[in-house]
C-alpha cells in the first residue's frame, strides 16, 4: 500500500502538501515528491486536481450508523457534587444536538446521587442515565467502566463526551477501548462538520504548537475529553428532565482495586477556573519578593494570582496556580500579564480570557500578539502605578 | 518483581515549530528525548528491582532511531528491550498503538507490572495506559506518585486527584502510569551506556508478525481516529499598544476597565 505521483500529470500546484497532515509532501522543481514518513493517508489524494496522486489503497468502509443517536456527557461527581466540567460539556452538547437534531444526555453513576438529576436539567440534559450502585460510591476505573459499557451498549449514543479531569482522564480511554472505539483528548473545540454530520474535534498538540482537528469516522459513540474551564455553561430556565434508571450487578472481585483513603488537601483556596480577575507573572517578575505587588493588585481587584511554569519552577508560586498547557486552562474576565514572554504554552492556557492586559518590558514578546492591551515598560514601575489608580477610582465610585 | 516498562522517544516540544508556509512540522535538527514522564516511570521500576528483585524489560514503539531511547533506558538499569518498528506501526491513534503494546505485553512472559508515563509531550493524551490496561484486562491506577507495601499480590499506590489523593489497593499484576511527584530520575551510567549501545546488548527488534498481528490492527490501517488537517493557532485580539508615561498609560489603563465593566 502505498501513495505515488503520476509525473507527468503534476502541475507542481502544491495542494497536497498543504493538506499533508504528515508533513510527507514535497514539491521540487515543481514535481511533488513522496516523503519516508507517508502513512499512506489520502488526503493528498482528494485534494490533487489533476489526478497526478495516485494509491492502490482501497478506501476504508464508513459503517452504517444510522441508529446511533444522542449526544452524552458524563456527569462526574465526587462525594455528591458535580465537576464544574460536567456542566459546561452540557453546555457544548446543547450546541452539537442542535446541529444534529438529536438529544442531549447526562451520565451519572454513583451511591446516593440522584437528587443531581434536576441540576443536570437545569444544565441542559434533556435525559438522565442514572446508574446507583454501592460499589459506585468512591470512583473506580473498573466499576465505572463497566456502568459506561453496560449504557452505551443498551442506548447506543452518537457521541460521549467527558471532561479531561484526573477521573475522566482514567475513565475516558477504559471505556472507548473496552467498547471499541475511538477517542480524542483534550479537545479544545467541538463542532458538526455540516456535510458528513460527524463531530469534529480540535485539540492542540506537541505542546500547543498545532492544533489538529480530528474526525472519528469508523466506531460509534463518538468519543473525545474535554478541558476544564474551555466550553461555556448554558442554563435553562426551566426544562423537563427524565430519568432513565439502570440496574448493574458489580461484584469486588471484578473490580479488583479498592479506593482505601481519600485526602483532601487543605489549600489557600485558590480556584483559578472560577476567577474573575487574574493577574500573572512570568520571569520579567524578577524575585519571590516582587510578586507582591502582583497579590496588591489582584488583592485591589478582588483577583487570585497566577504564574507561568518558570514561576512555579522557582518556587513562588504552588503548582495549582500554574497557567498554561502543563498548569491550568483559564478563562476570567481579565487576565493581567506581567513580565511573560507569551511561549506558545502558556498562551494555550489563557486564550479563553475575555480581556487581557500585557505588561512587558520587550516590545516583541509574544505576549502582546494575544492581549487587548500592551504596555511596553517595567512592570515593576507599571503594577504598582495601576493598583493605585484602581484604588483610588473604587474610592471615587463609593466602593 | 518483573516490570515491564513502556516508553516512547518524543521530540523535546519546547523545540517543534511550524513551517509558516506549509503549515507544515518542521522535525529537523530536533533533538530527541525519551518522554519525561517515561523517565520517572523507569525510575519507579528500578526503585522496586532495587528493593524486590526481579527483571525490567523496557518496551517501545517507534521508528529505528527509537533505539536510542532503549539503550538510554537500559543505562539507567533496565535488562532488556524491545523495539516495535515496522512501517505498517506508522500514522497510529492510541486505538492501535494500545493494540500493537498489547499484543507485545502479551508475548513477554511473566510479568507483575507494566508502568508507563502518564502522558507524552508530543501527543498528551494519557490514553495508552488505561488503554493498554483494558486491553490486558489489568486493573490499572493513572497519575500514580508513590507505591507501598508491596507484596507478591497486590501493591498500595497513591494517586493524585487535583484536590489531593487517593490511596488505592491494587491487585497485582496491573498498570501504572506515573507522574512526575514519583521520584528523582537517575542519570545513565556510562558503563552500561556503553554496554546498551553496543553489539551484545539484549535489545530485540518486532515487527507486525512478530507480535502476531496483521497490518489491518495496526499503525493508520488500524487506527480509528484520523487527523483531518493540522494548522497553527490563531488568536484574535485587539492589540492595542498603551503609549506615554506610566501616569498617562496607567490612567487610559483604567479607562478601559472601566469602559468594559471591569471595575
Amino acid at each position: 500500500m502505498t501513495v505515488w505521483v503520476e509525473v507527468d500529470l503534476c502541475n507542481g500546484c502544491k495542494r497536497c502538501v498543504k493538506t499533508c497532515p504528515y508533513g510527507a509532501v514535497e514539491v521540487v522543481d515543481g514535481k511533488a515528491h513522496i516523503l519516508d514518513n507517508c502513512t499512506s493517508c489520502g488526503a493528498c489524494i482528494q485534494a490533487c486536481k489533476p489526478h497526478a496522486l495516485q494509491t492502490d489503497v482501497e478506501p476504508r468502509k464508513i459503517p452504517d450508523f444510522s441508529d446511533r443517536k444522542g449526544i452524552w456527557v458524563f456527569a462526574e461527581q465526587r462525594d455528591g457534587v458535580l465537576t464544574p466540567v460536567s456542566l459546561e460539556l452540557l453546555g457544548k452538547a446543547q450546541e452539537l444536538a442542535g446541529d444534529l437534531g438529536q438529544g442531549v444526555s447526562a451520565v451519572l453513576l454513583g451511591y446516593k446521587v440522584s437528587d443531581l438529576c434536576g441540576k443536570l436539567g437545569e444544565y441542559g440534559a434533556d435525559n438522565v442515565y442514572l446508574v446507583e450502585h454501592r460499589a459506585l460510591k468512591d470512583y473506580r476505573t473498573i466499576a465505572y467502566a463497566k456502568a459506561i459499557e453496560e449504557l452505551v451498549m443498551a442506548f447506543k449514543p452518537n457521541i460521549l463526551l467527558m471532561g479531561a479531569t484526573h477521573i475522566g482522564r482514567d475513565l475516558a480511554p477504559r471505556v472507548s477501548r473496552r467498547v471499541g472505539v475511538g477517542l480524542t483528548a483534550d479537545c479544545t473545540d467541538l463542532s458538526i462538520d455540516p456535510e458528513e454530520k460527524i463531530l469534529l474535534q480540535t485539540r492542540p498538540a506537541f505542546g500547543g504548537n498545532v492544533m489538529a482537528t480530528i474526525a472519528n469516522r469508523y466506531s460509534r459513540p463518538q468519543m473525545a475529553t474535554v478541558r476544564p474551564g474551555v466550553m461555556e455553561v448554558n442554563r435553562k430556565a426551566e426544562k423537563k428532565t427524565k430519568i432513565i434508571k439502570q440496574r448493574i450487578s458489580l461484584t469486588e472481585k471484578e473490580i479488583g482495586t479498592k479506593v482505601l483513603e481519600v485526602v483532601r488537601e487543605k489549600k489557600r483556596g485558590v480556584k483559578l477556573d472560577q476567577a474573575k480577575v487574574i493577574v500573572a507573572g512570568g520571569r520579567g517578575v524578577g524575585s519571590h519578593e516582587e510578586m507582591k505587588a502582583l497579590f496588591s493588585l489582584a488583592g485591589t481587584l478582588e483577583g487570585e494570582v497566577a504564574g507561568t511554569r518558570i514561576i512555579v519552577e522557582e518556587g513562588w508560586l504552588p503548582v495549582e496556580q500554574q497557567v498554561g498547557q502543563t498548569g491550568q486552562t483559564v478563562r476570567p474576565e481579565l487576565y493581567i500579564a506581567c513580565g511573560i514572554s507569551g511561549a506558545i504554552q502558556h498562551r494555550a492556557g489563557m486564550l479563553g480570557s475575555r480581556y487581557v492586559i500585557a505588561i512587558n518590558s520587550d516590545e516583541r514578546a509574544p505576549i502582546f500578539g494575544v492581549a487587548d492591551w500592551g504596555v511596553v515598560g517595567d512592570l515593576h514601575e507599571v503594577v504598582p502605578a495601576l493598583t493605585r489608580k484602581i484604588k483610588a477610582s473604587k474610592k471615587k465610585q463609593g466602593k | 518483581m518483573n516490570i515491564i516498562v513502556l516508553v516512547k522517544q518524543v521530540p523535546d516540544t519546547t523545540e517543534v515549530k511550524l513551517d509558516p508556509k506549509t503549515g507544515n512540522l518542521i522535525r529537523e535538527g530536533i533533538e530527541s528525548i525519551i518522554n519525561p514522564d517515561d523517565v520517572h516511570a523507569l525510575e519507579a521500576a528500578i526503585d522496586l528491582k532495587e528493593s524486590h528483585g526481579g527483571k525490567i524489560t523496557v518496551l517501545s514503539m517507534g521508528p529505528p532511531q527509537a533505539i536510542d531511547a532503549i539503550s538510554e533506558a537500559m543505562g539507567m538499569g533496565a535488562d532488556e528491550g524491545i523495539l516495535l518498528s515496522d512501517r505498517a506501526f506508522a500514522g497510529a491513534d492510541t486505538w492501535a498503538t494500545s493494540t500493537t503494546l498489547g499484543k507485545a505485553i502479551e508475548k513477554v512472559e511473566n510479568y507483575d507490572l507494566v508502568l508507563c508515563g502518564r502522558q507524552a509531550i508530543d501527543g498528551d493524551t494519557a490514553q495508552i495506559g488505561p488503554q493498554v490496561a483494558e486491553y490486558l484486562n489489568l486493573p490499572q491506577v493513572s497519575y500514580a506518585y508513590d507505591i507501598e507495601k508491596v507484596t507478591k499480590k497486590s501493591m498500595v499506590v497513591k494517586r493524585r486527584l487535583e484536590d489531593g489523593f487517593e490511596k488505592i489497593l491494587c491487585p497485582l499484576p496491573a498498570v501504572l502510569t506515573v507522574i512526575g511527584d514519583m521520584n528523582r530520575p537517575r542519570y545513565p551510567h556510562v558503563a552500561r551506556l556503553i554496554d546498551a549501545c553496543g553489539e551484545k546488548a539484549k535489545i530485540k527488534i518486532w515487527n507486525t508478525a512478530d507480535i502476531g498481528a496483521q497490518t489491518r490492527d495496526v499503525g493508520l490501517e488500524g487506527s480509528l481516529t484520523h487527523v483531518i488537517k493540522t494548522f497553527a493557532p490563531k488568536f484574535k485580539r485587539q492589540g492595542e499598544m498603551l503609549q506615554g508615561d506610566t501616569e498617562t498609560i496607567v490612567e487610559e489603563l483604567v479607562g478601559k476597565l472601566k469602559e468594559n465593566m471591569l471595575i
